[in-house]
């Protein structure tokens, strides 16, 4: 508890993304409307009890829309982060063991990747690939993965030299049991803290994406193309837009906020 | 110096050549056929080989791999499907509004950011320091794609003061530069008033303050230009941000850049046009960190030596 108050980043943090994973879990079956259900004579209705806020062109429920929202957009945030953080983890560890000519290989990959600035790959990928949520993960994971192996390799570049590593290696163990048994759990602690980041940034990224109309396609409801919808409606329904354009920041603030904390929390040990 | 720089530019060979390859990868190897797309599912298998053909699809990958290359270094990049132009031209026309408005933002980020930063790490734990770092942290948050069309309900839509869409002088510009902006300013502001806070702790700052300066005065004469350095570092790794931040505040404000021809081209499956302009979205980036990386050594002597 004193920790948490010490802590303020990780507490607002802490809170923020525990309430996104509830709206994620449980939001779908709180908000009782169909987010897919069309009905015209509500069409850009503003809040009201029945739908707290208000409804889209179609008719359809917004706060249905943006609990299904949470879901996809944290489901896909995670698996994708899971993703980008195994590949990303193998490779650069993989790369900081073998060492040499691999190692400069893996490199020089990584350094091609992320010539291409921001999420310039993810749009081209899901560009080729189509859209559709499988595809939207490979292309966001195919942009992510490189951080992860930066952080990974430099980690255990320097973890291999410390004394309890060299011993380990002297008494026999092979070059697999070091990175997975002795180098890899060390690596957790930086690795939690980019990962937390990483979430708040895929969280951003997809919503972009739909927005681009290169992710999520309608009718499934995510943020992105929500906001992207709600844009003709500025004047008459602003509603459209700051239900979920509040939801990705949100997302984000909290992702950011616990990785602060985190990073403060590490650093204090 | 000169030898730093040499060597710089040696680097760029294989990455600029990596990111060439790899474009190329993307547009010819991944799994999808582009002329199926292009034309749709119930083109005849003789419209689709005709394509292929216009477009030198039915030769070999290494044999277009090659002729890429060569065109490339002629500065020539196809022809576009949707536009039957040039894609060299077509990037040429639209490019010069994709740079105006990332010069806009950054203008606006470093406008905002430098004064935060200042104010936040000259007094920390100070309500000028709590309200910009809360600034900060909103700012990070908020994406573009919501903070344009606040921008927009509040700025053209409420007060009327700014126009709504489009690209023509000044007036235009202040929206999108501030929806593109504002991430990166929070990003260096954090950054400026994490390294003022290191600076104020060096002996140089307590022997500046003890011979009788004021500590605001001695951050302005000594420390500033120190504390600048990781700042300047920072702001050539979020400039891939601020280009791609580019390409979607284009989106939401329909400027006329090459963004919006990308993200046109992609629905048009007009390939050669979205292979053209991430190219050049990519080599811009690499070009300009390099830039970052010689004016970065150029500042302090010290790079070079390393």
């Amino acid at each position: 508890m004193t920790a948490l108050r010490r802590n303020p980043s990780l507490a607002a943090g802490g809170v923020i993304v525990l309430a996104l994973v509830a709206a994620a879990l449980f939001g779908p079956s709180v908000a009782h409307n169909n987010p897919l259900a069309i009905d015209l004579t509500r069409a850009l209705a503003g809040p009201s009890r029945a739908h707290p806020f208000g409804c889209d062109a179609l008719g359809r429920d917004v706060f249905a829309r943006v609990m299904w929202g949470a879901r996809l957009s944290l489901g896909i945030s995670v698996s994708v982060v899971v993703l980008s953080l195994a590949a990303g983890g193998l490779i650069g560890g993989c790369a900081a063991l073998a060492g040499g000519r691999i190692d400069n290989l893996v490199m020089r990959v990584v350094d091609i990747v992320l010539a291409f600035p921001g999420i310039l790959l993810a749009i081209a990928l899901a560009a080729i690939l189509g859209p559709g949520l499988v595809d939207l993960a490979i292309a966001l994971t195919a942009m992510g993965w490189t951080g992860y192996a930066r952080l990974v390799r430099g980690e255990v570049l320097s973890l291999r030299e410390r004394e309890y590593v060299h011993a380990a290696a002297a008494l026999g163990a092979r070059p697999r049991r070091l990175l997975f048994r002795h180098l890899l759990p060390a690596v957790a602690g930086p690795v939690a803290v980019q990962a937390t980041f990483g979430i708040g940034g895929i969280i951003g990224a997809e919503a972009a994406l739909s927005f681009l109309g290169l992710g999520a396609m309608p009718p499934t409801p995510s943020w992105g193309n929500m906001l992207d919808a709600g844009r003709e409606f500025l004047l008459v329904a602003p509603h459209l837009t700051t239900a979920p354009g509040i939801a990705i920041g949100l997302a984000i603030l909290g992702f950011n906020l616990l990785g602060d904390g985190l990073a403060a929390l590490a650093g204090r040990r | 110096m000169i030898w730093y720089v040499l060597r710089r530019l040696a680097t760029l060979v294989p990455v600029a050549l990596g990111v060439v390859t790899l474009t190329f990868a993307l547009i010819h190897l991944v799994p999808g056929d582009p002329v199926v797309a292009m034309l749709g599912d119930t083109a005849s298998p003789a419209d689709i080989a005709g394509m292929r053909h216009r477009l030198g699809l039915d030769r070999p990958i290494l044999v277009q791999y090659v002729d890429f290359l060569g065109g490339l270094a002629h500065g020539d990049l196809g022809e576009s499907i949707s536009y039957h132009q040039p894609v060299s031209r077509l990037i040429a026309e639209r490019f010069p509004a994709t740079l105006e408005l990332a010069g806009a933002g950054l203008l606006v980020a470093m406008v905002i950011a430098f004064p935060l930063g200042f104010i936040a790490g000259a007094k920390p734990g100070s309500a000028g320091d709590v309200g910009s770092m809360g600034f900060a942290i909103v700012g990070i948050s908020i994406p573009h794609i919501y903070l344009g069309p606040l921008l927009m309900i509040w700025f053209s839509l409420d007060l009327g003061l700014l126009p709504l869409t489009g690209r023509g002088g000044i007036p235009h510009l202040v929206l999108p530069a501030v929806t593109l902006g504002t991430a990166l300013a929070a990003v260096l502001a954090r950054m400026l008033r994490q390294s003022i806070i290191q600076v104020r702790d060096s002996d140089y700052m307590r022997t500046a303050v003890s011979k009788g300066l004021s500590p605001t005065l001695a951050l302005f004469r000594h420390g500033l230009r120190n504390a600048l350095t990781p700042v300047v570092t920072l702001l050539g790794l979020e400039l891939g941000g601020l280009l791609t931040g580019a390409l979607i505040t284009e989106i939401i404000f329909s400027w006329p850049g090459l963004g919006r021809m990308l993200i046109s081209a992609i629905s048009a499956r007009d390939y050669p046009l979205v292979e053209g302009a991430v190219l050049t979205f990519a080599l811009t980036y690499v070009f300009v960190n390099m830039a970052t990386d010689v004016v970065y050594a150029l500042v302090d002597p010290r790079v070079s030596l390393r």
